[in-house]
């Protein structure tokens, strides 16, 4: 940002103390994940820079972590990660089918009682994560699926739907309904209407909706915790219990690839943002 | 009403009013029939269970269930001298059971809960109850040990009857009933959950400040500067905000270990000698440094998204009016950012306040919060009646905060992204 010509000096000074201070904020959000890449490469089993490294000696870098992290023996990522990825796949087809749906009724205006059902659907969003894994342990326990997928993902689509809820009724918000009505004056039935006219209007909010619900059983571990068996064990287990006992560089091989799947993620949802804002007119 | 005026018919004749009530309720329940699904979902997996905790909470049938016969001979007890005979027979064949079960072992736990001293003289009764003789059990139950010729460990055992009890509650914060039913804390160095929830609050206040603090500027940067280099600025606010929480806890373990990359600058700089290193991970110092990196997105979020809707002409508006920079700022620009600042501290106080997995990490034993004791006693002790009452005392504590926001700022103001 330049600043005019006439600005006074002790404003200019303000105002350089200003960016310096938010560049250094903007280092601490993000350095911490840039210290992950290069130490994903050290040769040696030690989790700081060696002097190597330092000096950027070929040898002092290498993948042997990566090596271990898809061919070590009895290494558990290949079955965190499968599971994972099963477990994620559901819980978002879940939680899209039942968010979707229900933010199709809240949206409407004939909606009876919109508050305190609002407030019942986005809860699994406030209720901190330690309680609401207490409580969904409780049921599953006595329904009897504990230490099953089926109890995991159906944990995962509680907690994912409130995000599904929120960005479709945002979607739903900025819509013509008159395009709904006539579709049905040209003598369309309430479903075809939805599936041919609604669903592609609303499709980029019901995607960063999934995304987000995708986002939240991948890398959900508290409510997992009580639940998983050993069978059922996920990425973000695997990453807990390693970071608690030992703590290898095979996690920072995990942890980056984390990091490149969440950019993946990052660059589709504010794709999608920005084609919703676009659909629904708002020009910035 | 004059005759005169008609009631307008539908081409069916039926009265307009009526036949749009109708239409009305056909709508009302088609919308209701779409939330049905995930409301109903919800209720039965969500709602019930944390119904649940309530019950299991207040529900003290451990004792009771163990102690059938005992209970119903106590009821007939009036509670001040020794009880008669038919209580000790009913107590021996209670634990007569017990033992066969292999249960004394819990009896005994829960008992000492209630009074100390309860191990003991369980663990004797149980060897010399082997060689009882039929019959005048108060006798020879009294020369196992003088405890239990003592009236206050009978009381004790009746104090747990009730099938409803308080007491979990009063545990959480560090209090119990004594033998004359009233409440006190205990002694002075046991008061650990006292310490833990000032601790959650502290930890959750600071956490909170230091991220408005950072927050505020980085937001009014992001929503002054042109399009072109905000979108890239954004993206080191937006890749933290999608990056898996363990990621980021796992990167500021690197971070603050011991030879760790910030020590090992703080040394390369002389800031610090190298035999001195301090320690900044498993204490305060690692839970707020890693807290506030994570929960900063959610901060700058909505303040962001608030500050985008301010026109700059309101500052040269104000400026011209005759305002110093600092005036107008004060004045006009932070009153309108006030719905963000409160959706962004209410975002980040409520979640820091139920965190649990990086201070598990980092925090080591002082800088743990009471969802980690939550979690001990669900994992660990097995007291789930104990950790459901935390548990409840916790979401209450998150209930009145969003019940003050909503008061104060309104629930409509909070945007997400």
């Amino acid at each position: 940002m330049a600043l005019p010509k006439h600005t006074e000096l002790h404003y200019r000074i303000w105002h350089y103390f200003y960016l310096t201070i938010c560049g250094a904020v903007f280092f601490f959000l993000i350095a911490p994940l840039f210290v992950i890449f290069p130490l994903s490469f050290n040769a040696e089993e030690f989790l700081s820079f060696s002097d190597g490294m330092k000096s950027l000696d070929p040898d002092a870098f290498s993948l042997r972590w990566y090596k271990d992290m898809i061919y070590g023996t009895k290494n558990p990522w290949g079955l965190a990660a499968k599971n994972s990825f099963i477990i994620a796949i559901f819980a978002t087809i879940g939680s899209v089918i039942l968010g979707t749906v229900a933010a199709l009724g809240l949206s409407s205006r004939h909606m009876p009682y919109k508050g305190i059902i609002m407030a019942i659907l986005i809860s699994p969003m406030i209720v901190p994560l330690i309680i609401s894994g207490v409580a969904i342990f409780f049921f599953m326990a006595k329904a009897g699926l504990a230490a099953t997928h089926t109890g995991i993902v159906l944990a995962h689509i509680i907690l994912g739907t409130p995000f599904v809820v929120i960005t479709v009724t945002a979607t739903l918000s900025g819509f013509d309904h008159s395009v709904t009505r006539a579709a049905a004056s040209l003598g369309s039935n309430p479903v075809n209407t939805f599936m041919k006219i609604t669903l592609p209007l609303i499709l980029p909010g019901v995607i960063s909706g999934g995304l987000f619900a995708f986002v939240t059983s991948f890398d959900e571990v508290v409510v997992v915790l009580f639940l998983a068996g050993l069978e059922n064990t996920t990425i973000p287990i695997q990453m807990w219990t390693g970071l608690r006992e030992q703590l290898s560089p095979t996690i920072l091989a995990v942890a980056t690839c984390l990091i490149i799947l969440s950019t993946l993620i990052l660059v589709t949802a504010e794709l999608l943002r920005r084609r919703s804002e676009r659909l629904r007119g708002i020009n910035r | 009403m004059s005759s005169e005026t008609k009631q307008i018919l539908t081409t069916d004749g039926i009265p307009l009013e009526v036949s749009l009530k109708k239409a009305e309720r056909r709508n009302k329940i088609k919308a209701f029939l779409l939330v049905a699904p995930l409301l109903l979902f919800l209720i039965i997996t969500y709602v019930f269970p944390i119904g649940d905790m309530l019950m299991r909470s207040v529900d003290d049938k451990m004792v009771t269930e163990m102690l059938p016969k005992t209970f119903k001979a106590m009821e007939k007890w009036d509670g001040k001298e020794l009880p008669e005979e038919e209580v000790f027979e009913a107590f021996y064949l209670d634990f007569r059971q017990l033992v066969d079960e292999k249960r004394e072992g819990k009896l005994s736990t829960q008992l000492n809960y209630t009074k100390n001293g309860f191990k003991s003289i369980i663990k004797k009764l149980r060897r010399k109850s082997k060689s009882f003789e039929e019959g005048n059990y108060k006798e020879q139950i009294m020369a196992v040990h003088k405890r239990w010729a003592d009236v206050e460990y009978w009381k004790a055992i009746k104090r747990r009857a009730p099938a409803f009890t308080g007491q979990k509650y009063l545990k959480g914060m560090d209090m119990y009933k004594n033998e004359n039913g009233e409440i006190v804390s205990v002694e002075e160095d046991r008061r650990i959950h006292r310490i833990l929830w000032l601790r959650t609050l502290e930890i959750a206040f600071f956490v909170t400040l230091f991220c408005f603090l950072m927050a505020y500027p980085i937001a009014h940067l992001l929503a002054t500067l042109p399009m072109k280099y905000s979108n890239l600025l954004m993206i080191c606010v937006l890749l933290p905000f999608w990056t898996s929480l363990l990621v980021r806890t796992a990167s500021w373990m690197i971070l603050l270990q011991q030879q760790g990359v910030v020590n090992d600058f703080f040394v390369g700089i002389g800031l610090v000698a190298d035999d001195a290193r301090p320690e900044m991970m498993y204490n305060k110092t690692g839970t707020y440094v890693a807290m506030t990196q994570i929960l900063l997105p959610f901060m700058v979020l909505p303040l962001y998204s608030v500050m985008k809707t301010i026109s700059p002409s309101l500052m040269r508006a104000g400026k011209s009016l005759g305002g110093t920079p600092i005036v107008a700022f004060w004045k006009v620009y932070f009153p309108l950012t006030i719905p963000g600042i409160g959706a962004g501290c209410l975002l980040c106080f409520i979640l820091a306040i139920g965190y649990y997995i990086t201070p598990a990490l980092v925090g080591g034993a002082s800088g743990t919060l009471i969802s980690n004791q939550i979690a001990f006693h669900m994992k660990s002790t097995l007291d789930w009646s104990f950790a459901s009452a935390m548990g409840l005392m916790l979401l209450s504590g998150v209930l009145v905060i969003y019940w003050l926001y909503n008061k104060i700022v309104g629930i409509d103001n909070i945007k997400l992204g």
